[in-house]
């Protein structure tokens, strides 16, 4: 394995410079022990080609920053050895969102704009009383909210996503696995209503086809097909309860329905 | 070029900037926060371990105290600090916690009964306790005290700071890089920023600018730092030349960075009951510090790997020498719990599985005590208008080395404190924007830019790399004079060639070149400014280790170095001011610097 020659091809394409057009570049690296994608990029930005566009952060899969297309597959560059890959390296930028240049893409307004959609914060009437004992949860209720709260918003489950692709208005995985954040925390004094108005439309569950690439991508394993089966079981009671007529879920219900 | 107006600028969207923008809108006030990456990427994300603030739930925190926490974080400093900044700090530190419960971070809470410790103990968690919030072990603290989140702290922290930013209607323009502070010497008034989606330039008008740029971390080569953490707003502090950058020779290392990559395994490990081995897998900080051992403070634990690696007990490696981290002995169930991304850290960038192999780490550049001098309010010296928060701040907190954990406290601490600040100077102020600084401001940014693209053949990567291996070599976790001069004479020579820097692409749009270029005299500044302090304090104290200079030297240095950078000098202008003590005279720290613990290493070496 070690001491291959690796070739890299990499999309390359900066809108602000008329001269080149899209295009696909090659550059030839040393392959060294543990090498990952960013160590690469990184080499062949500082030695070979200082124009060259990516987006690290963190390097070390917490951040989300660098998802990309290896070999056509969405993945953190960052966590990817070349040592998982053959000698040939094709880099694409993530689809679906918008292009800043070369491997280089737009997460951050799409997420915004997802935050802004599902209101991605606690809705409580409690207000903040800087001199009393925090309110009380058990442990394990605080496990399952951090445990839906571990999305990175690297963007790999939309860019794998058939919906997505079709629809602009799509929330993708990410943006329903917020929403379930939020419901399950009992801090969130919204209603099941209040999240239908949210996620019970094609643009929310409804609109997803159940090709679930979404859950093969995800590079931090979150639980997203069980997810939407959950969100979308509440949501049917959810209305179910509304056309006969019952305002609230019942506590018991609450537990049947997880 | 476009401009837009706002009441306060904050630059910076991770923690601090964020706890910030949140109190300063709270009041009213309308606050635009520049990003270099969206906020959610912001460093504060990759804080694993947790934020100290004496709650006092678990069993092992009994009789903690704001009063324990101030103590543990004073002898942190090596008495470095601003006591009544500490004081204030430890008193809101409970505070601000459960208000980031109230806005929803998901701690990890008291689950009552027995729980075996590592060590084989066997503590009681009590019944009237269950449900608030928990906390566990750090280096150098007398109480358990880190309260956590599984293992995302930062991540939660940072997410929920954002969501609540969103709500009060903060707006973040990420993707943009300030270049330079508007101002005329005695006030600010916003900054000149590049647009890094497309290339444009932009002026930013406020009543208020805020610098939470965090630290400086990348300008040492080998750093747990995320890569953007270039140390931008400290440099565009001191290219004002009037504001002044506090104790920037107080960096500290962290004990345990993974060979190769850098990347930060947490001080949970070892507050967990990890322990350090040698190339003979020989536990071997019990010789050097018998009674904390793993748990001394970072720059005691830091020091006794480098010592002990140059003594020959290092293990060989393609990457240079290393020691073991080995947390095999906690167990699959604690790994896979409390641990997971220690765990996938080994796993995906080592080829490593932790729960059956030790993890290769060295001490790595980890934290910027020093930083932009404010009061205690977090307003800048030296320039009304201009604030500063968390790392890139020096209001004083951490001294020469910081508690682990009193990191991300600081930054929704501070946070409140600096928005509050903010908020209280703008009621009432009126002022009108003059013409002058911002053309001054425009045109010291567009006249380099042209410079850049047209000639120069020095490469920006080279420097930077240059620069790197000095500070790593001659201004890491042991200094003398000898090579404290050497490093500031050679980081002079690479200042002088950063003038004649071109770039080898076209700069057009959102070039990274472009951005690398502009950012490297500044950084180059910080490196001298560093190792230029190094050299003139004559003394050891916390991270700052002198071999020259072993002991403290309370008589001549309990002062905190102020360097400020006129316009056209080639070196720092240095002052000193007086340490504020207010309650807790200067004495021992307890670990690692005893005249016991000073002898056995002689003994050995």
């Amino acid at each position: 394995m070690a001491n291959r020659t690796l070739t890299f091809s990499v999309f390359r394409f900066n809108p602000y410079d008329p001269d080149f057009g899209p295009r696909m570049q090659e550059y030839i690296v040393e392959e060294t022990p543990r090498m990952t994608l960013f160590t690469a990029l990184t080499l062949i930005r500082e030695e070979m080609d200082p124009s060259l566009q990516f987006d690290f952060v963190c390097r070390s899969a917490v951040c989300g920053s660098c998802a990309m297309l290896v070999n056509g597959h969405p993945r953190l560059a960052c966590r990817t050895r070349t040592d998982e890959l053959p000698a040939k390296i094709v880099l694409h930028p993530l689809p679906f969102f918008r292009l800043i240049g070369d491997l280089s893409v737009d997460t951050g307004s799409w997420f915004a704009e997802m935050a802004h959609r599902v209101e991605s914060w606690v809705h409580t009437t409690e207000t903040f009383d800087p001199d009393a004992e925090e309110a009380r949860m058990s442990n394990d209720q605080a496990l399952s909210v951090y445990e839906l709260e571990r999305c990175i918003e690297c963007g790999c489950c939309v860019a794998a996503c058939a919906t997505a692709q079709m629809r602009d208005d799509f929330l993708g995985a990410t943006g329903l696995l917020r929403i379930a954040r939020f419901w399950i925390d009992p801090r969130d004094q919204r209603t099941d209503a209040d999240f239908y108005d949210v996620v019970g439309t094609d643009a929310g569950v409804f609109g997803c086809v159940g090709l679930l690439a979404c859950h093969d991508y995800c590079p931090k394993n979150l639980p997203l097909m069980e997810q939407l089966a959950y969100l979308r079981r509440r949501v049917m009671f959810a209305s179910l309860r509304s056309a006969v007529g019952k305002k609230e879920r019942q506590p018991e219900e609450q537990e049947a329905t997880r | 070029m476009t401009t837009i107006m706002t009441d306060v600028l904050v630059i910076g969207a991770g923690l601090a900037g964020e706890r910030t923008a949140v109190e300063a809108a709270a009041h009213g006030n309308q606050v635009i926060i520049l990003s270099l990456v969206p906020p959610r990427r912001s460093h504060s994300v990759a804080a694993q371990g947790g934020m100290q603030a004496a709650l006092g739930n678990m069993a092992r925190s009994a009789g903690d105290s704001p009063d324990v926490h101030f103590e543990d974080t004073v002898k942190g400093a090596d008495w470095g600090c601003e006591q009544d900044v500490a004081r204030l700090f430890v008193n809101l530190a409970p505070v601000a916690i459960r208000q980031m419960a109230h806005w929803g971070v998901p701690w990890s809470r008291v689950v009552p009964g027995p729980k075996r410790l590592p060590s084989g103990e066997i503590v009681e968690e009590s019944a009237e306790k269950e449900g608030l919030i928990a906390a566990r072990n750090f280096g150098g603290t007398k109480k358990w005290r880190a309260c956590f989140c599984s293992d995302g702290t930062g991540h939660s922290l940072l997410y929920t700071m954002d969501n609540v930013a969103l709500q009060l209607g903060v707006q973040v323009h990420d993707r943009t890089e300030a270049l330079a502070l508007i101002h005329d010497g005695s006030r600010c008034y916003g900054a000149i920023v590049r647009d890094l989606r497309n290339g444009e330039l932009r002026t930013y008008l406020a009543r208020a600018t805020v610098i939470a740029t965090g630290g400086y971390g990348r300008i040492y080569g080998q750093s747990t730092n995320a890569v953007i953490n270039d140390g931008t707003g400290m440099a565009l502090a001191l290219e004002t030349g009037v504001v002044p950058l506090g104790n920037m020779e107080a960096v500290q290392f962290h004990p345990t960075g993974v060979v190769p990559g850098d990347i930060l395994v947490t001080e949970g490990c070892r507050g967990d009951g990890g322990y350090l081995l040698d190339k003979d897998e020989h536990r071997f900080m019990p010789d050097y510090e018998p009674e904390k051992k793993e748990l001394a403070s970072r720059d005691v634990v830091s020091r006794r790997m480098i010592h002990h690696v140059r003594q020959g007990h290092g293990v060989e490696s393609a990457y240079g020498p290393h020691l073991w981290l080995d947390i095999r002995h906690l167990g699959q169930e604690h790994i896979e719990t409390y641990l997971r991304d220690v765990a996938d850290i080994c796993r995906d960038f080592l080829g490593i599985d932790p729960v059956h192999q030790p993890i290769p780490v060295r001490p790595t550049q980890h934290y910027s005590m020093g930083g932009v001098r404010t009061d205690i309010g977090g307003r800048a010296y030296g320039l009304a208008g201009l604030y500063a928060a968390g790392e890139a701040a020096c209001w004083d907190l951490h001294g020469f080395n910081r508690l682990g954990g009193n990191s991300v406290a600081e930054t929704v601490v501070m946070g409140m404190v600096v928005g509050r600040s903010v908020a209280q100077d703008l009621v009432g102020s009126d002022f009108s924007f003059p013409d002058a600084p911002v053309r001054s401001a425009k045109a010291q940014v567009e006249q380099r830019l042209p410079a850049l693209t047209t000639y120069g053949l020095e490469y920006v990567w080279a420097l930077r790399q240059q620069m790197s291996a000095i500070l790593m070599e001659k201004v890491g976790v042991f200094r003398n004079g000898r090579e404290l001069v050497t490093a500031v004479e050679e980081l002079q020579e690479l200042q002088e060639r950063a003038e004649r820097l071109g770039l080898r692409s076209t700069g057009r749009g959102p070039n990274p070149e472009l951005s690398a270029a502009l950012r490297l005299p500044g950084m180059i500044r910080l490196a001298i400014t560093i190792a230029y302090g190094a050299l003139q304090r004559t003394e050891s104290r916390g991270s700052h280790y002198r071999e020259d200079y072993p002991a403290r030297d309370d008589a001549l240095w309990l002062r905190r170095t102020l360097a400020t950078w006129p316009a056209e000098a080639d070196l720092p202008r240095l002052s000193y001011e007086p340490v504020k003590i207010t309650e807790l005279p200067p004495g021992e720290r307890g670990y690692g610097e005893t005249r016991e613990a000073a002898k056995k290493e002689g003994a050995r070496g």
